[in-house]
């Protein structure tokens, strides 16, 4: 009661101090809702928080607990727990924002208003929108929401069943089986994931299982820090690995899940001990409910403001968004989702937009002590994003054993500092 | 209490929380940084704090990354993305974190 009394005190307070022509009461409580409590919108929710005090921060998000994407093809190497890459939101409700655990349902962006699947509905001023990605079922024939109870793709984290079931699957099989991964065509959520994970997937092989092999099926026929990637792939694992680009028939067209089986474009049958598919994606269900999102799937966005093309008190943040040439990486969800809100917080008080520059890190582990990255700033026009002229780029081919050492460690150093970023 | 005191006792930490935005807040460009650097740039395991060095070393390190005259594993890559500006106000900001 006493912290509603000082609130409402504070708001009335705020009004008259900064009572200019456009900025009333309203504006002075206005309410920042966010969609989804994941890089994009955890990280959201928390800039505001603290750099915008005026705002009113809701996070609506249906899951008590968050557990990353990124450092799960750690956990497939038997070097983390699932628990260790699993965040609440008990920080973030401890700055004052208010968490609201249920599912958003439809968005209303006429009324400005989000349904919840347990019946209530939010209004807001400004909606971040940061719902992830969904997998395109049936794209893949063969592939549907049974299929991945037995191939799993776990590439989206939900509850953790996925990753936890193909390390179980991985764990099960023996010694000389062979690990099939199908990887999609751009663009797809965290372009040098597929590679680390043949990465990690290797060194859990190497230590347990050594004449196994892996068998990786690509759409594409190059991807992110290839050459790294395969430098690593040589020095570390030897033949285990073997990568198949979609110009050598590598694209997987079906999959039979009982008889284990990835078929590729040209009908080559590739019987597997462990299928691990990862299948093409879109933005996820409610950005395309709402009409969000083009016919590629993903949602075209002001490169300034994140406000979807349609929607403009819509920013679309995260992996949902069509954000290219800059990667669907957590790195880039976490700093764009900055601008996203500084840019709404800007609308509401009839600022300008600020100056828009966005960053990205990706580092990838390889093998014990061997981590590699890939760096890139961005800059925003009104119809692009474009990526900064002789800057970014991948860490030095050869060897550089020192550098691989390090970049493994400031890839630890980058898990815990993100995570702070979004949860703390 | 009366509504005057309370509105006494409100008015203080709404005048320090609501100057100019572009004063309180890290300029955008610092964002970037807290990725690795840690909570305000206190720096993350081998990660080096960045909060509350000097403002004229940090822009002078940032500027050598930037020339390729100072060894780094990323930071030389990062610092070739940002303008003469950015690694002013960068400086200037975390200089005054601790």
């Amino acid at each position: 009661m006493h912290a509603n009394l000082t609130r409402r005190a504070v708001l009335a307070t705020t009004a008259a101090l900064i009572a200019t022509p456009r900025i009333g009461r309203a504006q002075a409580s206005a309410g920042l809702v966010i969609i989804g409590g994941g890089f994009g919108g955890a990280s959201a929710a928390r800039f505001a928080r603290l750099t915008y005090p005026w705002l009113n921060v809701t996070l609506v998000e249906p899951r008590a607990r968050f557990i990353t994407c990124p450092y799960s093809n750690l956990v497939l190497a038997g070097r983390r727990e699932i628990e260790q890459i699993t965040h609440g939101y008990e920080g973030l409700r401890a700055r004052g924002i208010t968490i609201v655990q249920d599912w958003a349902a439809a968005i209303d962006p006429a009324a400005r208003s989000v349904r919840l699947q347990g019946g209530n509905t939010l209004n807001y001023d400004k909606l971040i929108l940061s719902p992830g990605i969904a997998i395109r079922w049936g794209a893949l024939a063969g592939y549907d929401e049974a299929a991945a109870e037995l191939m799993p793709h776990a590439w989206i984290q939900a509850d953790g069943a996925q990753t936890a079931l193909l390390r179980r699957q991985l764990s099960a099989m023996p010694d000389g089986g062979v690990v099939g991964m199908a990887i999609p065509g751009n663009p797809f959520r965290c372009p040098p994931g597929p590679y680390e994970r043949i990465s990690m997937i290797a060194e859990y092989l190497k230590r347990a299982k050594p004449r196994s092999k892996i068998l990786a099926l690509d759409a594409k026929d190059a991807f992110s820090k290839q050459g790294l990637f395969q430098d690593g792939w040589r020095a570390l694992y030897g033949e285990m690995i073997e990568w198949v680009p979609g110009n050598r028939d590598g694209r997987v067209t079906r999959v039979d899940p009982r008889e284990r089986v990835l078929e590729t474009e040209f009908g080559t049958k590739h019987k597997v001990d462990v299928a691990n598919v990862i299948p093409p994606q879109s933005a996820a269900r409610i950005a395309i409910d709402a009409g969000l999102a083009d016919n590629t799937g993903w949602v075209p966005v002001n490169p300034k403001t994140f406000e979807a093309r349609n929607a403009p008190n819509i920013h679309v943040v995260g992996d949902a968004n069509n954000g290219a040439p800059m990667p669907k990486s957590g790195y880039v969800a976490n700093n764009t989702a900055k601008q996203a809100v500084a840019a709404a917080a800007a609308a509401l008080r009839g600022e300008p937009v600020p100056e828009a520059v966005y960053f990205n890190t990706c580092y990838s582990h390889v093998g014990p002590d061997y981590g590699i990255s890939i760096v890139g700033i961005y800059r925003a026009s009104d119809t692009a994003f474009t990526e900064v002229p002789n800057s970014g780029g991948v860490s030095p081919r050869g060897d550089h054993p020192e550098q691989r050492r390090q970049e493994a460690l400031y890839a630890d150093a980058w898990y815990d500092s993100i995570t702070r970023d979004m949860f703390a | 209490m009366t509504v005057a005191r309370i509105l006494a006792a409100a008015a203080l930490p709404v005048l320090l929380a609501l100057p100019a935005p572009s004063q309180a807040q890290a300029p955008l460009a610092a964002q970037g940084c807290l990725g690795c650097h840690g909570p305000n740039g206190a720096g993350m395991g081998p990660v080096p704090a960045i909060a509350g060095r000097d403002r004229a070393e940090l822009a002078a390190m940032l500027a050598a990354f930037r020339a390729n005259e100072r060894p780094g594993t990323i930071m030389g890559r990062i610092a070739r993305g940002y303008t003469d500006a950015e690694i002013a106000a960068v400086s200037e900001y975390f200089a005054t974190r601790r």
